[in-house]
């Protein structure tokens, strides 16, 4: 357990106590040095706290500036709560992911709940309206109780949080693998649209300026929570509960409301949430913007528990808390805000000219830190990177070929793969519709949320296939950015950009860091080619257990732009008699397969390769044949292949089947995994005008009216099935699963 | 015709109803924080959809013991309508403006999707606009949504014809299969399904629209009649 009482100076430097609180040898050296002295108890948690990798990005900041972040519709990159992307009209589109994988480990509903509660914070503190959550979930194969109950637990937590604070779960995804059996991602993504002149930064201006502390009062919840998502997990994590928060969506749903109605003040300055490292962050992260320094009384903090202590108080990650600096003399109309929502608003301190923060509590000072140390000068480690030992021994094994007999059989197998399966258990539970914007909620390519009051919808789409980044980090960084990027033009939209979640192993580890450094590059690459700079996200590291790392998994959160409704496409046929077409060519790739995983129960071999310049190319035709009104219907090519992509686009509420015709080896064509391709439907009358603007558009077939699916290799029916049996089967394997 | 949202805290499909009301039908409507309101000059009374409260205690339970609920009742013996969907219905049902109550879903958990809904009563000012026994696509989105009454109460719904919307899959173990019903005099309706998330087709249905294209029609009606 970490000690939370009072201990002297001496004491700590001497038995090494700052290590407990996650500072190395080194670290503690450099506190030494920029106070000129011993830090306190108190400071020693601040400084590390501030310096943990949640916060401070120490490990992975070389690998971020190696994002393109720039683009003349960014508003706002990486820095602030949320990035901000320019969609016209004067409005813009605010995003951010964030990861609760540690807390949701341990305690798997307050763990998701509070994550979700976080991001939309980061995006209302920007002054924008939260207008859709998604989110991104990696869990073991459900076979054991535990990943059963973390998955049913995690699922509750976000619905339990998102229905009721009233912004739309509207899509996500689902993953399954053992190496995410003790360790799951919880990645949640939140979207809010603004108006440009309502665009707030968390800055502490203006010397005398009132500090105010709005939201639920602090109490001993969460205490170190930054510390403890910078560690491995634990075998006994279990203890580390006191370190998972507590969320209340009913106080953070008066708290939007509340803090979007200030943003309309002018006696507002600044505003942040109080998110990992709780008052510390925010309070020394607005000063450190703004050029200042602050004083902080804590007796002034509103407190939830009895004689809770300086360290206590700095430390806490009690949700639903937001920072505000107001022009001094203007406080009351601020407060009298929050107050009609029923919420407790009090000034607690104010900017001051000397760059420092200082915390006093009864009179005393307990704790006087320089405001740019905590933020600014935090340590940056450049950790050594070693190509992982399996990625040469996969490379050899190349693209080995493999061979199925009974197509339809397999294609059933597939279909009940947990992460191909429907995860439509998972999202009933959410209310994807409150807000009444969703045009097409979750279980597509990409979720589609219309603006009121303009004829453009927003796609969002989070995705990340890890199983191709284990076998080669940098083409499987270049498939995650291309593959989400495949589902917004699918949309119809045009991507605007990301948000990344990176989720690895243990840094320390250079295996682990070359993952990293390697699959950075390959979605810089892809950023690039596609035109998606990246303008927000998060870093999770030491997500492992029992030594062992999860597969690496930097999820790709991306937002696109519909600039008329009318370019809204689904990713299910739509019309007996349309057409069916493959863009692209298809090429024996099984590394990484869910086939070789339903085939051999492993992962190697190389990963599908990709082609950026052939991507943009496809993506760009496509989203013009949309833009044309000459799609019916677009679908990407993703696990498990043709096959799945097929029955996929007939699992509508309709009686619609299809009649395909492949050439050459079935088993590749129907299952590898060749990227860059989509499967779509056009009408007849439109079959000139699409093959002109889709070069690579290949004719396999046709749209039917009899419910089956009919799959033909020359003369030779290989595969036909009962649509509805498929559906059934695909819908059934996760009850059946958690049964 | 003049509508009022009443807006608790927590409340979140307010704006929803505001937006269905003021957009897509053309009626006045305001949103009405729940202190401090005066009820007397609006026609209609929506309360609607949300966690007010948080749900504590019982979803609905401390809202119907808000001030502003007796200006409700007192609106609601004037004849005038009053149309509370999902956590309106559970606040109804909790101030003893309608029978019975709602508990969890039979499967415990909260649902979100679209239903398939048969109008049972077409002769109110809430459903005159639809056909008897025709069927309606609404979605629904509760976690406590399941009707129960006592088996009294419920042969004096079917006797007098109180039950408006029945499921056609009923997805929360409602007895009866029941969706929404009104009180006895005929102006008070409240319903789990939302028909303010069914009014545009870009959103995949419109057929709440009828809803309350039909009690504005029944209001100017029964106005025309009172002040000729």
């Amino acid at each position: 357990m970490l000690q939370t009482h009072e201990i002297s100076p001496e004491q700590i430097e001497t038995e090494k106590l700052y290590q407990g609180m996650g500072l190395s040898d080194s670290e503690f050296e450099m506190v030494k040095t920029i106070l000129g002295r011993l830090p306190n108890f108190t400071e020693t948690g601040i400084f590390s706290v501030m310096w943990s990798e949640h916060c401070s990005y120490k490990t992975s900041k070389p690998l971020l500036k190696k994002f393109p972040t720039k683009a003349p519709h960014v508003l706002q990159g990486p820095g602030e709560g949320a990035g901000i992307i320019d969609i016209g009209d004067n409005q813009a589109v605010v995003f951010k992911i964030e990861s609760h994988n540690h807390p949701s480990a341990v305690e798997p509903y307050q763990g998701a709940a509070t994550g979700v509660g976080g991001i939309i914070r980061d995006v209302f503190s920007m002054g924008a309206r939260p207008i859709a959550l998604m989110n991104s979930l990696r869990f073991g194969n459900l076979t054991t109780d535990r990943v059963k109950y973390l998955f049913s637990e995690v699922v509750n937590g976000i619905a339990g949080y998102g229905n009721c604070v009233g912004v739309p779960t509207v899509g996500g995804e689902v993953q399954f693998d053992d190496s995410y059996e003790d360790n799951p991602l919880v990645n949640a993504m939140c979207i809010g649209l603004i108006n440009h002149d309502d665009i707030q930064n968390g800055i502490a201006a203006g010397i005398g300026n009132t500090v105010i502390y709005a939201g639920a009062p602090t109490g001993r919840d969460g205490i170190h929570g930054a510390t403890f998502a910078s560690d491995d997990l634990a075998d006994d994590a279990a203890k580390d509960r006191p370190a998972v928060q507590v969320g209340d969506p009913f106080m953070e749903k008066l708290l939007i409301e509340a803090c979007l109605e200030v943003i309309h003040s002018d006696a507002l300055v600044g505003m942040q949430d109080m998110g990992a490292a709780g008052l510390t962050s925010s309070a020394s992260e607005m000063a450190s913007k703004a050029g200042t320094g602050m004083h902080m009384n804590l007796d002034l903090v509103p407190q939830r528990e009895e004689n809770m202590s300086a360290y206590e108080l700095m430390l806490s990650e009690s949700q639903e808390r937001m920072l505000l600096v107001v022009k001094k003399g203007r406080e009351q109309e601020i407060i009298e805000v929050f107050e009609r929502y029923g919420l407790s608003a009090v000034a607690v301190g104010h900017v001051i000219e000397e760059k420092v923060f200082r915390i006093t509590q009864n009179g005393e000072v307990k704790a006087e830190i320089p405001v740019d140390a905590l933020a600014e000068e935090a340590p940056v480690y450049h950790l050594p990177s070693q190509e992982a030992k399996y990625y040469q021994e996969f490379q050899k094994i190349g693209n080995k070929l493999l061979k199925v007999a009974n197509y339809g059989g397999v294609l059933k197998q597939l279909l009940q793969q947990p992460t191909i399966a429907s995860k439509e258990w998972v999202y009933d539970q959410y209310d994807s519709m409150v807000q009444t914007n969703t045009v097409t909620g979750p279980g597509s390519d990409a979720a589609v949320v219309r603006i009121k009051g303009t004829n453009k919808s927003l796609a969002i789409t989070t995705d990340c296939n890890s199983r191709y980044i284990y076998l080669d980090p940098e083409t499987g960084g270049k498939i995650a950015v291309a593959e989400a990027a495949r589902n917004i033009v699918c949309s119809g939209a045009r991507p605007l950009g990301l948000t990344d979640g990176l989720n690895f192993g243990n840094p320390t580890n250079p295996e682990v860091f070359w993952q990293m450094e390697k699959s950075v590059e390959g979605m810089s690459a892809a950023c690039l080619a596609l035109g998606t700079p990246v303008i927000s996200g998060n870093v999770s590291l030491y997500n492992q257990s029992k030594g062992k790392a999860i597969f690496p998994t930097p999820i790709v959160g991306m937002v696109g732009l519909h600039e008329s409704t009318d370019h809204i496409t689904p990713s299910f046929f739509q019309e007996a008699g349309d057409l069916v077409y493959m863009i692209g060519e298809t090429r024996p790739e099984f590394g990484g397969s869910e086939l070789q995983n339903v085939l051999e129960g492993r992962y190697q071999g190389k990963a599908p390769a990709i082609d950026l310049e052939v991507e943009a190319k496809r993506q760009n035709q496509l989203l013009h044949a949309i833009q044309q009104g000459l799609v019916n219907s677009a679908h990407d090519l993703a696990e498990g292949g043709l096959g799945v992509a097929l029955a996929e686009s007939l699992f509508a509420d309709s009686l619609l089947g299809a009649d395909i015709q492949v050439a050459g080896d079935a088993t590749v064509e129907l299952f590898s995994e060749t990227q860059s391709r989509f499967l779509v439907s056009v009408k007849v009358e439109q079959q000139e005008a699409f093959e002109k603007v889709v070069e690579d558009a290949i004719a396999i077939g046709v749209v039917t009216a009899d419910g089956k699916l009919t799959i033909r290799n020359k003369d030779d029916i290989i595969l036909s099935e009962e649509v509805e049996e498929l559906v059934n089967l695909w819908k059934g394997a996760i009850p059946c699963l958690l049964k | 015709m003049k509508f009022a949202v009443i807006v608790f805290p927590g409340s979140n499909c307010d704006h929803d109803m505001y937006h269905a009301v003021k957009e897509i039908l053309g009626e006045e409507v305001d949103l009405v924080w729940y202190q401090n309101s005066n009820l007397e000059n609006y026609d209609g009374i929506l309360l609607p959809g949300g966690f007010s409260y948080g749900d504590y205690l019982r979803s609905g339970a401390v809202a119907a013991t808000s001030d502003v609920m007796n200006q409700v009742k007192v609106h609601a013996t004037k004849g005038k309508p009053v149309l509370g969907v999902c956590n309106g219905f559970q606040i109804l049902t909790e101030a003893g403006l309608l029978p019975g109550a709602l508990m969890r879903n039979k499967k415990l958990s909260f649902m979100c999707h679209q239903e398939e809904l048969l109008v049972e009563n077409n002769e109110t000012m809430f459903t005159s606009g639809y056909g008897k026994g025709e069927i309606v696509r609404f979605p629904i989105a509760h976690g406590e949504g399941n009707y129960y009454c006592d088996p009294e109460t419920l042969s004096s719904l079917k006797a007098n014809n109180q039950i408006l919307f029945t499921y056609q899959n009923n997805p929360n173990g409602s007895v009866e299969n029941i969706a929404g019903i009104i009180n006895k005099e005929g102006n008070v309706l409240g319903m789990m399904p939302h028909p303010e998330r069914a009014v545009e087709a870009l959103l995949g249905s419109n057929d709440g629209l009828k809803l309350f294209q039909s009690i504005v029609k029944n209001w100017r009606e029964s106005y025309y009649v009172t002040n000729a």
